[in-house]
């Protein structure tokens, strides 16, 4: 067996590239400082949107005529953040985000777990088990993944009103849940490729079945895929906005569908501290994941992509 | 594999536990065929089925009156459509280059012993984090010309500056471009940066004391080192370009009229709004066709360069 390739992207140790830095001269020093210009300015770009929001969603109405978006809240308040919690407008329906809130963790949790828990088996299934076709019913999987959603949702929407799953909750949890498993599967599978064979084999001569070398070997090794697949789904699940706006209504909507009412809702003077507050709310857990586990967020994104 | 050289008990156990093997292989099936199945149906047979009700007349229900290609040519007849086509083309270059252009010199500069160089990239890669909802509602208020960009600008001194590409049926498809960017910038870069870590600084080094400039090193021997990177980059960008959806109905919602429509608004426009599915099929198909042009050499090339290691 060839050495493991374990080209993981961004786990590299750092090599040394040699740097301006060793040359003294005014031109290099010059070309440093263009460098952290650039840099820093990109930083500003990718921060102003945020910055820009949480400014206005702090402001009183009046500010946001009179000022700019940069100028900061003269008499900041948490009065946007509490309409859009409780009493912003989703079409004509005044009830804020939290129930769509508390919809979306209602998706996204037990897709989550289902799709994880599906794709860790599967996984393990075409790695350690080598059959005839295992690679073609993989390739077959991993194309489902990157099949775009357009092609599928008119069946999907006749199938959901067949079940009689149409616009609620367990209908899109269905949904994600067979729809994230190539992408979990493709996770556990790639991670799992790399476990030597010899461990499941000694484990097999041992007496272990199928599942019990699962549970007690390959599943408690898996933790650091699983930490970035649930999140990789978690974070796609809480922020679809396609599969919520064609099988749900009114509601039973998540909460970017909710999100893009709010913000499109005509009624009256548009309250765009209000609608700032609303986006950042429906931001937040993906936000807090990013802060609290961005290495295991950078991974999945890297796994989800690169290792197509 | 290390094998047939260990004569011991275990070795008769091994070759023994051999029948067991198969038995592993007919669980190994078992535990794979639901989800074989489902995505079988919800894939494969959806797709079919989706290409069965373009070529029929239905309209707010499937109706299964068949009329061979006929939507398809309506479907290219239609100002929409086309409009939305030239979108996506617009889109989907200006996206992918800007895009891999700024990704590309940013992880170059990154990986110059930059300070903070943490903090810098969790910055950059936050907006992978948020919604392409989120995104375009940010990016919307920043592009409203009252109140965003053109109000700082004027307040600055510039009284006749402007800025109204949102509003602007020539200019609102840049629009999409610009926050689209903003969102995939610095994801472009991360895997840049991961494919300038894994070449060998010696390389590097050895160049260095033959005299070559840093510029130099980079564009005749770094670059083209990491032009596998180039290849995914390009591939997921064009990808992400041709499923772009959300960040379009955030932001201009295909307007003015429908001079920012994609083929995905069209296709939903036309399947959930205007009730006329046999040309959200058509065009669901053409959409899917498109991708599958992008992803099965992609995949397949992918697959193919595992079987080797």
């Amino acid at each position: 067996m060839n050495a493991v390739d374990s080209a993981h992207l961004g786990a590299r140790p750092r090599t040394a590239l040699p740097t301006t830095q060793q040359r003294s001269d005014g031109f290099a020093i010059a070309g440093r400082i263009a460098i952290y210009a650039t840099l820093i300015a990109f930083a500003l770009f990718f921060l102003a949107p945020l910055v820009v929001m949480l400014v206005t969603s702090l402001k009183p109405a009046d500010e946001i005529r009179s000022g700019t978006f940069l100028a900061l809240p003269v008499a900041p308040t948490l009065e946007a953040w509490s309409k859009a919690w409780t009493s912003a407008c989703v079409g004509v329906n005044c009830i804020g985000v939290a129930p769509f809130y508390l919809n979306t963790f209602l998706i996204t949790v037990p897709a989550t777990v289902l799709s994880t828990l599906i794709g860790a088996i599967n996984g393990y299934a075409l790695t350690q088990v080598e059959f005839r076709g295992s690679r073609f019913i993989y390739g077959l999987l991993m194309l489902g993944c990157f099949t775009p959603y357009q092609g599928v949702m008119i069946p999907v929407a006749r199938t959901l009103g067949f079940l009689d799953l149409a616009g609620s909750l367990s209908g899109l949890v269905l949904i994600h849940t067979i729809y994230g498993v190539c992408f979990t599967t493709m996770f556990f599978r790639n991670y799992f490729l790399d476990v030597p064979k010899e461990l499941t084999r000694a484990a097999r001569v041992d007496g272990a079945g199928f599942f019990q070398i699962f549970f007690a070997i390959m599943l408690p090794m898996s933790l650091p895929i699983m930490v970035v697949t649930v999140i990789w789904q978690f974070t796609s699940i809480w922020n679809d906005f396609l599969f919520g706006v064609a099988f749900t209504t009114g509601e039973n909507a998540p909460i970017m569908v909710a999100l893009n009412n709010i913000v499109n809702s005509s009624t009256g003077e548009r309250e765009y501290n209000v609608d700032m507050a609303a986006a950042l709310l429906a931001a937040l857990p993906t936000i807090v994941i990013y802060v609290l586990a961005g290495k295991y967020f950078i991974r999945g994104l890297m796994a989800g992509s690169v290792k197509g | 594999m290390p094998e047939g050289r260990i004569y011991s008990p275990g070795h008769a156990v091994a070759v023994a536990g051999f029948g067991g093997g198969s038995r592993q292989v007919l669980t190994a099936l078992a535990v794979l065929i639901p989800s074989m199945l489902a995505v079988g149906l919800f894939v494969y047979v959806f797709v079919a089925w989706t290409g069965v009700i373009s070529l029929t007349t239905s309209r707010f229900a499937p109706d299964y009156t068949f009329v061979g290609l006929s939507q398809y040519f309506k479907l290219w007849a239609n100002d929409r459509w086309i409009t939305s086509v030239a979108n996506l083309g617009i889109f989907s270059l200006l996206f992918i280059g800007l895009t891999v252009g700024a990704g590309l010199v940013l992880a170059i500069f990154l990986d110059q012993r930059i300070r903070a160089e943490n903090a810098i990239r969790t910055i950059y890669l936050y907006p992978m984090a948020i919604s392409f909802i989120v995104t375009g509602i940010a990016w919307k208020w920043l592009l409203t010309p009252d109140l965003g960009i053109e109000k700082l600008v004027r307040s600055w001194g510039f009284a006749d500056f402007k800025f109204d590409w949102i509003v602007d049926p020539r200019m609102a498809i840049y629009t999409i471009v610009i926050a689209a960017f903003w969102q995939s910038a610095g994801f472009v870069m991360a895997i840049f940066l991961a494919a300038l870590r894994g070449v060998d600084s010696e390389i590097i080094k050895a160049a260095r004391i033959d005299g070559a400039s840093l510029p130099e090193i980079y564009r005749s021997i770094v670059i083209p080192m990491v032009r596998p990177a180039f290849l995914s980059v390009i591939v997921i960008l064009l990808y992400q370009a041709l499923r772009s959806f959300d960040l379009v109905v955030a932001l201009t919602n295909g307007g003015p009229g429908f001079a920012s429509d994609l083929p995905t608004t069209f296709m939903f426009k036309y399947t959930f709004g205007r009730s006329q599915l046999a040309q959200g099929a058509a065009s669901a198909i053409m959409i899917t066709m498109t991708v599958a042009a992008v992803m099965i050499p992609y995949l397949y090339s992918e697959l193919r360069h595992e079987r080797r290691r």
